[in-house]
């Protein structure tokens, strides 16, 4: 009983996603299986199938595993570095890594624009001390490189916010057992802390996967990934049938790698933890 | 922390009330324009002296103003856009005739580019237009020779590897090869086009990236040697560097005309055209003119102006350069597709 | 030592990285030449200029009552929608947390484009359909954060007391608040954070004369940024700065106080 009225806490949540989560999705479900002329049609989910767009989708997967992966490596060590740093307010460094955010995302993104440059500060630097410079702006590099920055913070706070609330008490204990730090490092650690780096591989590969201006302004207009293909049939190509059909292909290739990573791991407790 | 949020939640409530939230008179006039492509002191100079509210509007790139535009959200009184998207509204139905008898200011403007005009309003009676310029190359005098960028064939010079940058956009890309191969920047022709397309495909290797608005800024900040860009962003960047200049190359290339136009979901007309009138006034228009810094169709603004700004051929296009350049006119839906796929498989090579 | 070393080298490494456009974008503010990649020289004038443009000013007021409006409904009923869900059985939890998580899996401008499809069949778009988009987008954020804390102890603490005769609402101020607390002001700070740097679903769902701040730089894109905005982001981002550190002292003050009693 009191289950049930606590339940019902969520009542206006549930009014809510009916009203402006399922039905707009309903309403791109219906562009995608219609023609402009309101017929139905297969044809604009199976035009996936197209080189074109086969070659977006699979660049897309690509770049956004080397942001996954990147963002994993650099995120697993800071996290344990913060962690070992004891500080009491967990929202401290929280707010650290969302404080960027505060600047315009756009603005962010052209200022990194200016220090790749080929006369950019970065090289300037590298050539004064005698490097040959890097020139990977306008390549698919630099929009993993900008992809990363943007979303390293959604990998960062979900595997320190797990390595937070794992208790001294059981490492010692392990270690009282004779236990090397290796041992705890991989038999304590790793597995306590699978949930944030699942949850944080999610927030990183999703946004990843579906990101058009990253590509656009890092990428000089060369790389062309799938999130570019569905917002130029929307904008440039004026083609809204097209855009909402690749984008529900692109919904249920997301939702079928979620459900594989999640069967492939263990039960955890929420998937999505920050 | 609870009480903090709460007063702050009550500060910005009231803030919103003050200045957001307004709306809902009807001595309003609802405008859609281009980012960047109006003085806004000029606005608030408007809404002083007529007491109409002004709801502006603005976008980046035509297409775009033709999605928010067709999704009916809002009921635009007056927009102002590129040539061919002005047609493609026209041939939809979507275009009020003008009433140029209640836009006294008009006689103001250059008759010649009522002319150009007709390239998409042929009889001239449904636009007013705004600015103009050409299509051509920004290039720096230090890196390249004034005489070779004289053709367009410059921009597939293996010298030049990795420091051209052209446009971002389709038109724009593919007017290029097809004023190079000499046919229209207007052809439906398949095989024109997929010539175009297997040139722009040579030349993808040697480029720096695929800009909009940043070329000029790259430009300026001599990270490239060449770069496709509109006459007005050219005039812009040379004041910041001046070894930069602008040629439009003898193939000829793509004249654009911004024009106003009166969308069929115009509901204060009057004040639309006491918006134009305003425009047309020539303290209004100069400012614009020196905000914006785009050829103006404003002869008694032209007058007044420096006989070094007249004569810069980057601001005022020569008669004879506009002669060998042709306004952009809409496509047909199949050929916009065409034109879209031809895109996606360059960018996607 | 040495391991101390490396660990504070790669903590400045990432620093840098996270700050260094930061720091970019701040002394572009200072720049006394329209164009962003040339230096003329130190100047204050955009800050002046920014308080004096009307434009810019509205921009910056919509963006603040959008950006605290939509957060503060959606941690209520984020909050509230996490205490439901954690009360559910397996099944329900499964459903609402699929549900949860569309507005994260879909494309930003696919969600902003449905969203505009809908709301132009209802209504007319304006400043309220801005904000009901953004709450839509920031609920999840909220329920993310708050779930985690939810699953502890406090249930069968909650029950216990309510079988003594607390009542519901007294109960969840002494027992569940000051656990979930945290997960709630975090959740809160995304959905801000979150709101203040949406562009694409703002842009869809605005109607017309309505400008926050992304929208206005995405417009300016096409001829150059105003220096002003510079300045503006770099107030934003300083008063964000402030806070951080006022934060941050606070809570050694509570560290100390921990420590005396």
């Amino acid at each position: 009983m009191r289950k049930l009225k606590r339940q019902l806490c969520a009542g206006p949540y549930i009014v809510w996603i009916i009203g402006f989560t399922v039905l707009p999705i309903l309403m791109i479900l219906y562009y995608a299986f219609t023609t402009p002329e309101h017929r139905f049609t297969l044809e604009n989910v199976l035009s996936i199938a197209e080189p074109i767009h086969l070659k977006a989708l699979l660049l897309s997967v690509r770049l956004a595993l080397e942001c996954t992966v990147l963002c994993l490596l650099l995120s697993y060590p800071l996290a344990m570095i913060l962690n070992g740093l004891k500080i009491k307010r967990q929202s401290f460094i929280v707010f650290i890594f969302v404080l960027p955010m505060w600047m315009n995302f756009m603005l962010r993104i052209l200022a990194w624009q200016m220090l790749l440059s080929n006369n950019g500060i970065i090289n300037s630097i590298l050539q004064a001390l005698g490097f040959s410079g890097v020139s990977i702006l306008n390549t698919p590099a630099a929009v993993v490189f900008g992809m990363v920055y943007d979303f390293l913070p959604f990998m960062i706070l979900p595997i320190y916010n797990s390595l937070v609330r794992i208790r001294s008490d059981v490492i010692e204990a392990a270690k009282d057992l004779g236990a090397s730090n290796m041992i705890v490092f991989f038999r304590i650690i790793v597995p306590l802390t699978m949930s944030g780096v699942i949850s944080g591989v999610i927030m990183v590969f999703v946004p990843a996967l579906t990101s058009f201006v990253i590509s656009d302004l890092l990428g000089g207009g060369k790389v062309l990934l799938i999130g570019n293909v569905i917002e130029q049939s929307f904008m440039q190509g004026m083609n809204w049938n097209l855009g909402s059909g690749l984008s529900i292909v692109l919904m249920v290739f997301v939702i079928a790698s979620m459900a594989f990573m999640n069967s492939h791991t263990k039960e955890t407790e929420g998937t999505a933890v920050w | 922390m609870k009480r903090k949020i709460l007063s702050a939640f009550a500060a910005a409530f009231l803030l919103g009330a003050l200045t957001g939230c307004s709306g809902g008179s009807d001595n309003s006039l609802v405008v859609l324009n281009y980012g960047k492509y109006l003085d806004p002191e000029m606005l608030e100079l408007f809404e002083e002296e007529t007491g109409i509210h002004v709801e502006y509007e603005e976008y980046e790139s035509p297409e775009e103003m033709y999605t928010k535009y067709k999704a009916g959200s809002i009921d635009y009184d007056l927009a102002c856009t590129s040539d061919y998207m002005v047609q493609k509204l026209i041939g939809e139905g979507e275009v009020l005739e003008m009433n140029y008898d209640n836009i006294p200011g008009i006689k103001n403007l250059d008759q010649t580019y009522f002319e150009f005009s007709k390239a998409f309003d042929p009889e001239n009676k449904y636009s007013m237009p705004y600015f103009f310029g050409t299509v051509g190359i920004l290039y720096n005098t230090k890196m390249v020779d004034a005489f070779e960028v004289n053709t367009w064939d410059v921009l597939w010079d293996e010298n030049y590897s990795g420091q051209i940058i052209m446009e971002n956009s389709v038109r724009d890309s593919f007017m290029v090869p097809l004023k190079k191969l000499g046919y229209s920047l207007n052809t439906t022709d398949e095989n024109e086009l997929q010539k175009a397309l297997d040139l722009l495909i040579d030349q993808k290797p040697l480029v720096y990236a695929y800009l909009v608005d940043e070329s000029s800024d790259e430009m300026v900040a001599g990270n490239a040697a060449m770069a496709l860009v509109y006459s007005g962003e050219a005039a812009a960047a040379k004041i910041y560097n001046k070894d930069l200049d602008y040629v439009v190359p003898m193939e000829g290339s793509n004249m654009w005309i911004d024009s106003w136009f009166l969308p069929k979901t115009c509901k204060h007309a009057q004040n639309a055209e006491k918006f134009l009138d305003f425009l047309c006034r020539k303290d209004v228009a100069m400012k614009n003119f020196e905000y914006v810094y785009y050829a103006t169709p404003n002869l008694e603004v032209y007058k007044a102006l420096d006989k070094e700004v007249q004569n810069d051929p980057t601001i005022f296009p020569p008669h004879e350069v506009l002669e060998d350049c042709e306004v952009l006119s809409s496509l047909d839906d199949d050929s916009t597709k065409l034109y879209n796929d031809l895109w996606k498989k360059l960018k996607s090579n | 030592m040495v391991k101390k070393g490396i660990q504070r080298i790669y903590l400045i490494f990432i620093f840098l990285f996270l700050y260094l456009p930061i720091a970019v974008l701040i002394v572009l503010s200072f720049n006394d030449s329209k164009s962003r990649v040339s230096w003329g020289g130190f100047t204050f004038d955009w800050y002046i200029r920014l308080f004096e443009s009307r434009s810019i000013m509205n921009a910056f007021y919509t963006t603040i009552f959008i950006t605290l409006t939509s957060a503060v409904i959606a941690t209520i009923l984020g909050t509230l929608a996490a205490i439901g869900i954690g009360a559910m059985r397996k099944k329900g939890k499964a459903v609402m947390l699929g549900a949860t998580n569309i507005p994260l899996l879909n494309a930003d401008i696919v969600t902003g484009i449905s969203l505009m499809l809908l709301f132009v069949r209802f209504t007319r778009l304006g400043m309220s359909t801005v904000l009901l988009a953004h709450i839509t987008f920031n609920i999840p954020y909220v329920i993310l954060n708050v779930l985690p804390k939810l699953n502890g102890l406090s249930q069968n603490t909650y029950e216990a007391a309510l079988d003594l005769g607390a009542t519901p609402l007294y109960a969840f101020y002494k027992i569940v608040w000051p656990d979930i607390r945290p997960g709630v002001f975090s959740g809160f700070l995304m959905a801000m954070t979150m709101s203040l740097d949406d562009f694409s679903i703002t842009y869809f769902t605005k109607g017309a004369g309505i400008h926050t701040l992304s929208t206005m730089i995405y417009t300016e894109l096409r001829k150059g940024i105003k220096p002003e905005m510079y300045a503006l982001s770099t107030i934003l981002f300083l008063i964000a700065l402030i806070l951080l550190l006022l934060m941050n002292y606070r809570s050694r003050e509570d560290q100390i106080n921990e420590r005396r009693t």
